[in-house]
């Protein structure tokens, strides 16, 4: 969709030019950046893309742009900008948007491109992610010409119930170790039995030679066992399981990978999230206040700047928590708030005082303070859960007055329970932590030998939906085409269900039903 | 220009519509598209589908909000915000205050509701103030914040009493900006409406609520196709009385049902203060639907005949789905008054259903 509705009209290209000097100026360092103007429903049906101009064919991105239009025509939210994670990174901008907003958006926009392009969790995205999806959708088409519209739909909707099972960190490692010649075997075993660093003389009394042997006699025998085991350990990329293993023909083996790449794509961006809104927020606001702003500009930009921070009862916007959380460790790295004799004063006066208070001159708060260097440093190594972990303190809780909330089953509505700030850092952490998704491991790929699959959800604390969940399963049968199983603990007890294809069991977990290759 | 997305939006609508793809039915959900009343969150039906994944059920683990709140208070928390959020970055969403005119206007625009046409009676006219000027005078709470603000600003800036270290900004009597009005006529019919309940034992509070929902939209519905519209509240187990609208929802009776009861009080009310000649008149009865004789369920289609229909606009009844009882009345309904068509019957078993019910009511534009 390369119809730009308007011709970039000068003055915003002025704009950009200056904007893009002054991030660069502050240290950022972005890919380059391609404008768009667009109209609303070009804006709404990009949004629905999830960033894209264009996707393969699906329903789900008519009903996303069906919230998307309607919200905006009742006036209950509207889009202002929208950026993807490529090189060259593209941004949309909303034409009948004032001036001012162009500029907030821009500055934003660059922000987004900094840590798209340093942030380590990125890394491993397709960059050319652009042309991906326009490959993606082409190659959809052929199959849906080949195949049927609804043949085609449906097994993308399949794929779709699955598409979280993935393991975003298996891009940073190698997760199966590479086959292995038999020769190796043995020495590798000898690197594993345990020896204890001894003089000679006392080597036989330290590490005497018999549990060497018997050490050595288990890990044999471990290993043998593990070669009859299918998944070698339990696997977390159940999508890769199932398209190595499953009897898939090749257009929907085609379709399943297609839909894989897509979430490894989008991954980071959940992993990210309160990290890269609030980065945006940090820059758009430094490079809005410190250069950009004209000053008839103020009021407007105050007002919708205010509006993308605001967070109603319950809400935590993660604009908002996110900005103040870079503001705040800029601030400690410039008074010195951290290490061994920081953390471990108790004088409250004197640790509120610490290197100074919120007034602080102009050369400490500068591009080149320690704060700036630290929050650059932090934007590349940390995502969320790290971030959230590191960097939020007691002091911070109380300075935003964070609360913990939870349902009270006697008045039936969620009531704040307390200010408890390990509790409140637990309560994010755990949202946060998958994306807010249950671990699903694939167990068994030939569950008593039978060639039936077998999942394990790992338990955290919290029960699946079970209505879901063996939805889910039912569509999973339809790719491994034998019995598939899923294990989970429900209110407490081992549980597992099954689908034959024709029947749905669930059955308590006990001695008489056969074991799985693995437990989680 | 036609967009890509129209074909993916056709394909969605006619999945909702149930003229495909049938097996995708059972995960239509009525999804949120949340407006804010005052300090309500009121959800406005948008259909979806909710494609199956493994997930967590019902996050009774609560979450993290900010704000002043106390321990114990409530939090009116649809529990979005900070986790499991949406995957796109940079998608800047600016949430919008609706007030009730306008929550009407979207659930008649979602369920495509015709405007009520009043019955054809001598007009009254009313006057109606417009806000569509600004002046520089005015009562305080009309002041124009914003454009107040600035002039403000400006003018500390011009005097150089303006101190950046300090930014404070003082309004002065000649700064103030206030929205202005205009008068315009409009016409006005009259209208009342009267909600009937059952509040027999086997009444829950799971039922309440559904009745509380569904006259809410009503309300809010007539409201917005009259002005000047007044409510009154029935309750009755075998007897019936008028109440307050407080009573009316929280009021819980034991003991039988006696349908016939209400239809009474009902007219006598009518009788009493609205002439069918110069109001339009709605009435509506909610009940499981279990009455305590066919003698008394005969009875009530004798009043709803003779003495109700033939003076209102429109009798809704809707039965409420409960635990208790055989809820036949509905079928009395059926048979002994067919193909009335000031009438209008619908059964109402979860939330999903009132939008049902409403279209049904209000689908005629009476």
């Amino acid at each position: 969709m390369r119809s730009i509705i308007a011709e970039f009209p000068e003055e915003l290209v002025a704009h950009r030019e200056r904007i893009a000097a002054f991030a660069r100026d502050e240290g950022l360092d972005f890919f380059p950046v391609l404008f768009e103007l667009v109209d609303f429903d070009q804006i709404n049906q990009i949004a629905a893309y999830g960033g894209f101009p264009q996707r393969y064919p699906h329903w789900r991105f008519g009903m996303e742009y069906e919230r998307l239009k309607k919200s905006h025509r009742y006036g209950l939210s509207r889009i202002y900008e929208m950026v993807i994670n490529n090189d060259p990174c593209y941004a949309y901008l909303l034409a009948d948007n004032a001036m001012v907003d162009h500029k907030t958006v821009m500055a934003h926009v660059y922000g987004h491109c900094d840590f798209f392009k340093n942030n380590i969790w990125f890394r491993h995205t397709n960059r050319k992610m652009m042309d991906e999806m326009a490959n993606h959708a082409t190659r959809v088409r052929r199959h849906i010409e080949r195949r049927g519209f609804e043949t085609v739909e449906r097994f993308v909707d399949t794929c779709l119930s699955l598409e979280h099972l993935i393991d975003p960190h298996s891009v940073f490692m190698r997760r199966e170790a590479p086959a292995r010649r038999s020769d190796e075997d043995e020495s590798d075993i000898e690197h594993q039995v345990v020896r204890y660093p001894a003089k000679r003389y006392m080597d036989r009394f330290i590490n005497p030679p018999a549990n060497i042997r018997a050490e050595r006699e288990r890990l044999t025998e471990r290993r043998e066992r593990e070669k009859h085991k299918h998944p070698a350990k339990p696997l977390r990329d159940v999508l890769l399981f199932l398209l190595k293993h499953a009897p898939l023909e090749d257009w929907e083996a085609d379709l399943l990978a297609m839909i894989r790449e897509e979430a490894y794509y989008f991954a980071p961006q959940g992993q990210t999230k309160i990290m890269n809104e609030g980065w945006a927020t940090y820059w758009h606001s430094t490079i809005m206040t410190r250069y950009a702003l004209r000053d008839d500009e103020l009021v407007t930009y105050c007002d919708h700047h205010s509006g993308t921070l605001a967070s109603g009862p319950g809400q935590l916007n993660p604009y908002k928590i996110g900005l103040e959380l870079w503001r705040d460790i800029e601030f400690r790295w410039n008074t010195g708030r951290y290490g061994k004799e920081y953390d471990e004063c108790e004088d409250i006066a004197r640790r509120r005082t610490w290197g100074g208070t919120r007034d602080l001159p102009e050369h400490i708060i500068g591009k080149e303070s320690p704060g700036r260097e630290k929050i650059f440093e932090v934007r590349k190594i940390y995502n969320d859960v790290t971030f959230i972990d590191e960097f939020l303190t007691p002091e911070f809780v109380e300075e935003h007055n964070l609360y913990h909330y939870r349902y009270d089953p006697a008045t039936g509505r969620m009531v704040v329970v307390d200010r408890d700030f390990d509790k409140i850092k637990r309560q994010l952490l755990f949202a946060l932590t998958n994306h807010g998704q249950p671990y699903i491991y694939v167990v068994d790929g030939n569950y008593a030998n039978r060639g039936e699959l077998y999942l394990a959800h790992k338990p955290t604390g919290m029960d699946l939906q079970i209505k879901y969940a063996t939805e889910t399963l039912k569509r999973l049968h339809t790719i491994w085409r034998r019995p598939v199983h899923l294990q989970a603990r429900i209110r407490d007890e081992m549980v597992r269900f099954s689908f034959d294809g024709e029947q749905l069991q669930q059955q308590t977990i006990s001695d008489d039903l056969p074991k799985p290759a693995h437990q989680v | 220009m036609v967009l890509k997305i129209q074909k993916d939006h056709q394909r969605f609508r006619q999945i909702v519509k149930g003229r495909i793809r049938e097996d995708l039915r059972k995960f239509l959900t009525r999804g949120e598209l949340l407006g804010k009343e005052g300090k309500h969150l009121i959800s406005i039906p948008v259909r979806g589908i909710d494609i199956p994944t493994f997930r967590y059920g019902d996050n009774d683990d609560g979450g993290v909000g900010s704000g002043d709140a106390q321990a114990g208070d409530a939090v009116d928390a649809n529990a979005e915000g900070i986790g499991p959020g949406g995957t796109e970055p940079g998608r800047h969403i600016l949430e919008v205050e609706v007030s009730l005119e306008e929550l009407a206007d979207i659930l008649g625009e979602e369920l495509r509701l015709p405007r009520i046409q009043p019955k054809g009676r001598k007009q009254i006219t009313s006057e109606k103030d417009r806000y569509s000027g600004i002046r520089q005078s005015g009562p305080e709470s009309l002041r124009h914040f914003k454009r107040t603000f600035r002039r403000a600003l400006r003018r500390q800036i011009m005097t150089g009493t303006y101190d950046p270290n300090h930014p404070r900004v003082v309004f002065e009597r000649r700064d103030k900006m206030y929205r202005s009005w205009k008068t315009v006529l409009q016409p006005q019919s009259n209208a009342v409406i009267v909600y009937m309940m059952d509040v027999s034992g086997s009444m829950g509070d799971e039922q309440k609520e559904l009745v509380r929902l569904e006259a809410f939209w009503i309300d809010a519905w007539l409201r917005r196709n009259y002005h000047g519209i007044e409510s009154r509240y029935i309750v009755h187990d075998v007897r019936a009385a008028e109440v307050d609208r407080d009573t009316f929802f929280h009021l819980r009776e034991d003991g039988g049902t006696k349908i016939s009861s209400a239809f009474r009080c009902a007219r006598e009310l009518l009788d009493s203060h609205y002439a069918p000649g110069e109001w339009n008149v709605y009435l509506f009865h909610f009940s499981d639907g279990d009455n305590s004789s066919d003698s008394d369920s005969r009875e009530c289609c004798r009043i709803l005949r003779e003495e109700l229909l033939p003076a209102v606009n429109l009798f809704g009844y809707c039965q409420v789905a409960s635990a208790y009882g055989s809820g036949n009345f509905i079928t009395v309904l059926h048979d002994q008054l067919p193909n009335l068509e000031n009438m209008t019957t619908t059964r109402v078993n979860n939330k999903d259903d009132i939008y049902d019910s409403l279209k049904a009511f209000f689908a005629q534009g009476r």
